[in-house]
C-alpha cells in the first residue's frame, strides 16, 4: 500500500510534483538538514548519558558478565573491545533490555540513563528500546517492506498516525543522516532486502534513527562488510555522535581506535568464568598507555 | 584388479584416478535404460514361461532385476564405485516410477470415467425427485459451504494456537499443547464426526443434522494441521527481524502482528491451503453430521447438506433406476472434488510465489 502511494509520488510522472513537494518541506522545517549544514564541531543536541553501577548478567545460572560499572559518555562514541565470549555483546543488550528477552536471562545492578533506572519498577522495557536503539551485527532490514517502510517502522509501530508529510520529512532525514538518501532516494518503494550489505547496515542505522533515540548501541555493525562499506559506517558513526550517545562493540581494534572517543577493554581469566571490565578511558590512552597489562597485550595483538 | 605395480607411473596415476577398484571403462549413455528395458523382456519372457503374465508383476520385478543387472555390467567394465552408484540410482529411479504409477493411474482413471458424468445438467441441478437424471449442484454448494466455514472456524484457531506455541508459550505448558495436537492429528476423521454430532445432539436433540455440524468435525481435524504447518513457518522468521523490531521500541504484540506475520504469510497461507485440500474430500465425518440429501441448501446453519464425497458415496451405494448413470455421477463427482483441490495448490503456489520474503 505504502509502495503503491509512493510510486505516485516519487514515479516518473509525479517527479516534478515531488520535488516541489520536497523543497516546501526543506523549507518549512529545519529537519531535512542537520547533516549537510550544521557545522562540523557543533553538537546538533545534547545526548543522554548511561551510568553503570556493579552490572551481573546471567543466562540461567551462568554469569556471563560481572562487576561492570562504567560511563557512557553523551555524545561520544564508546568503544566495547575485548576477545570473543567476554560478555561485550549481553553487556550491551543488556544497556536497552534486550539482554531479558533471551529466555531465563536475568539482570543484577543499576543501569541508569541520565540517573534513571532503566530497570526500574515502573519502567516500561519497550519504553527503554524506544530511547535506545539498537544497531545489529547482520544487517536486518525488513523482508516484506519497502526502503521506505522500513525507515518508517518504528514510527509506524509506535506513535500511531502521523502525516504523510512528516513521515516523509522523518525518513528522508535519517536516510540523510544515514549517508543513503542520494544512493535510494529514486527507489524508495524498492524492497530494503534489494540493497547491498553495506546500504542495508546503513538502512537499518537510519531505521534506528528515525525514532530519534537517545542512544544507539551497535553490535559489531561492520562485521559483515567489506573494508569500503566498513569505512562508510565509520564516517558516519563520527557525524551520528553529534546527535547520539553511542556504543559499539567491535572485534577490529583499528576501527576502535579510529572511530571511539573512549575505549573499555573487557577479558576474561578463563573460560567459563565471567567475563570483568579490565578499563576502560580515552581511546588514546587505552591504546597508547593502558594501566593494566591484560589491556596492552590485547591492544598491542600479544593476546592468546 | 590393480595394474601391478610395476607398470608405469602414469598408468598408476590414471589407475587412481579411476578411483578404488576402477577398471577405467565406460558404460554407453543408453546403459541404464537398456538395462531396464532388457530386464522387462526378461521378466515378461519368465512369466509367460510360466504362465500368469500380468504387467505389474513383470514391472516390480523387472526394476529388482534391472538393479541387479546394471550392477553387474558396471562393475564388470567401471569397477565397483561406479557400479554402486549406479544400482542405487537405479533403485531411486524405479522407487519413484513405482510410487507415480498408482497415482497417474488414479488421476488417469478418475479422468477418463468421470468426463462421462460431466454435463450442463451435472453442475447446474440438484437431484430433488430425479429417478434417471439429475445433478449435483447441491453436493458443489455443500462442499464449499461446508469447507468454507470449516476454514473460517480453523484458520484463525490454528494460526493463534501457533502463535502461542511458537512465541509465547513455554515450559511444560507448551510441551502438553505440543503432544495434543501431535495427538489431533492422529485422530481417525469418523471420531471427529461423532464428536460434533454429540455436541449438538447435547443442545438439540437427537437425530440432529446441519452443515454448520458438519463444518465442527472437519475443524477437528483440520486445527491440528493449520497449527502444525503454522508452527513450522513461524519458527523459520529469524528470530533477528523480531529484535530489529524491539529495538526500535515495538511492543510484542505489534512485532508479532507487523514484522513476523507478514514475513510468514506466504507459508501460512500455503499450509492453509493444504490442511483444506485435506479436509475438503472428507466423508465419513460429513456422513454422521450433515446427512445425505438431494436437493439444493445452502444454509449451513439449517437442515441436511450435501457434499461431493458424500455424494459419490451415495451415488454408489444406492443407484438409481439407470444404475451405469449413477456411476457416472459418482465418478464425476470425484473428478470435481480433485478439480477444486488441484485449484486450491494452484491458489496456494501463486499465492507463495507472489508473496514469499527472501529470509536468510
Amino acid at each position: 500500500m505504502e509502495g503503491r502511494k509512493l510510486r505516485n509520488m516519487f514515479g516518473p510522472q509525479a517527479r516534478s510534483q515531488a520535488e516541489e513537494g520536497r523543497n516546501t518541506m526543506s523549507q518549512a522545517g529545519p529537519v531535512t538538514e542537520t547533516s549537510n549544514q550544521a557545522g562540523e564541531a557543533a553538537l546538533a543536541r545534547r545526548a543522554k548519558t548511561i551510568e553503570t553501577k556493579e552490572v551481573n548478567l546471567y543466562y540461567g545460572a551462568f554469569q556471563a558478565v560481572e562487576g561492570v560499572s562504567m560511563t557512557i559518555e553523551p555524545n561520544k562514541v564508546t568503544a566495547l573491545i575485548g576477545s570473543s565470549g567476554c560478555g561485550k555483546t549481553t553487556f550491551l543488550r543488556s544497556l536497552n533490555r534486550m539482554h531479558e528477552l533471551t529466555p531465563g536471562a536475568t539482570v543484577k545492578g543499576d543501569i541508569e540513563l541520565d540517573g534513571e533506572d532503566i530497570y526500574g519498577a515502573a519502567v516500561d522495557p519497550v519504553a527503554v528500546r524506544r530511547l535506545i536503539g539498537m544497531v545489529f551485527q547482520q544487517p536486518n532490514p525488513f523482508p516484506t517492506m519497502s526502503i521506505y517502510d522500513n525507515v518508517a517502522a518504528g514510527l509506524h509501530f509506535n506513535s500511531g498516525k502521523i502525516s504523510k508529510s512528516e513521515k516523509d520529512a522523518i525518513v528522508e532525514k535519517s536516510l540523510r543522516g544515514a549517508h543513503l538518501w542520494d544512493e535510494v532516494k529514486d527507489r524508495l518503494d524498492r524492497p530494503g532486502s534489494s540493497l547491498s550489505g553495506g546500504q542495508q547496515q546503513r538502512l537499518c542505522i537510519a531505521r534506528a534513527t528515525a525514532v530519534s533515540p537517545e542512544v544507539l548501541l551497535m553490535d559489531e555493525p561492520c562485521s559483515a562488510l567489506d573494508p569500503v562499506a566498513t569505512l562508510a559506517i565509520e564516517d558516519l558513526i563520527g557525524e551520528l555522535k553529534k546527535e547520539y550517545t553511542i556504543a559499539i562493540v567491535t572485534h577490529n581494534m583499528q576501527q576502535a581506535a579510529r572511530a571511539s572517543d573512549n575505549t573499555a577493554f573487557f577479558n576474561l581469566e578463563e573460560s567459563g568464568k565471567p567475563g570483568r571490565l579490565i578499563e576502560i578511558g580515552p581511546t588514546q590512552e587505552i591504546f597508547t598507555k593502558p594501566k593494566q597489562q591484560a589491556t596492552e597485550d590485547y591492544v598491542s595483538g600479544r593476546f592468546g | 584388479m590393480t595394474p601391478p605395480a610395476d607398470n608405469a607411473a602414469a598408468l598408476s596415476t590414471r589407475s587412481v584416478l579411476a578411483g578404488e577398484g576402477g577398471r577405467g571403462g565406460t558404460l554407453p549413455g543408453w546403459a541404464p535404460y537398456g538395462a531396464f528395458l532388457g530386464a522387462l523382456v526378461f521378466c515378461a519372457a519368465v512369466e509367460a514361461a510360466l504362465g500368469w503374465f500380468t504387467i505389474a508383476l513383470m514391472l516390480a520385478f523387472g526394476a529388482l532385476v534391472a538393479i541387479v543387472a546394471i550392477y553387474t555390467w558396471s562393475r564388470a567394465v567401471e569397477g565397483r564405485r561406479r557400479a554402486k552408484d549406479r544400482a542405487v540410482t537405479m533403485a531411486i529411479a524405479s522407487a519413484l516410477g513405482l510410487s507415480m504409477a498408482p497415482l497417474i493411474s488414479v488421476l488417469y482413471e478418475v479422468v477418463k470415467r468421470g468426463v462421462q458424468g460431466l454435463s450442463w445438467e451435472f453442475f447446474t441441478s440438484d437431484a430433488r425427485g430425479a429417478v434417471t437424471g439429475g445433478g449435483a449442484e447441491h453436493a458443489i454448494v455443500g462442499t464449499l459451504v461446508i469447507t468454507g466455514c470449516a476454514v473460517v472456524i480453523s484458520v484463525p484457531i490454528g494460526i493463534m494456537a501457533a502463535i502461542y506455541m511458537n512465541e509465547y508459550g513455554r515450559g511444560p505448558l507448551r510441551r502438553a499443547l505440543t503432544f495434543f495436537v501431535d495427538v489431533m492429528t492422529g485422530i481417525p476423521s469418523i471420531v471427529a464426526g461423532l464428536f460434533a454430532y454429540a455436541l449438538f445432539e447435547l443442545f438439540l436433540g437427537p437425530g440432529i443434522q446441519m452443515g454448520i455440524m458438519g463444518s465442527i468435525a472437519l475443524s477437528v481435524l483440520m486445527i491440528p494441521i493449520v497449527i502444525r504447518s503454522s508452527e513450522e513457518v513461524l519458527k523459520i522468521v529469524p528470530n533477528h527481524l523480531r529484535e530489529a523490531a524491539y529495538a526500535l521500541g515495538t511492543p510484542k504484540w505489534k512485532t508479532i502482528v507487523k514484522v513476523v506475520l507478514p514475513t510468514a504469510f506466504a507459508g501460512l497461507v500455503t499450509g492453509v491451503m493444504l490442511a483444506t485440500a485435506r479436509i475438503i474430500g472428507e466423508t465419513a465425518p460429513l456422513l454422521v453430521t450433515t446427512g445425505v440429501v438431494s436437493s439444493l441448501n445452502a444454509n449451513p446453519f439449517q437442515g441436511r447438506m450435501q457434499n461431493l464425497a458424500v455424494y459419490a458415496y451415495n451415488e454408489y451405494r444406492s443407484p438409481g433406476v439407470m444404475k451405469q448413470a449413477s456411476y457416472d455421477r459418482a465418478w464425476a463427482a470425484a473428478l470435481t472434488l480433485i478439480a477444486i483441490v488441484m485449484i486450491l495448490n494452484v491458489i496456494a503456489r501463486l499465492v507463495y510465489r507472489r508473496y514469499k520474503t527472501e529470509i536468510r
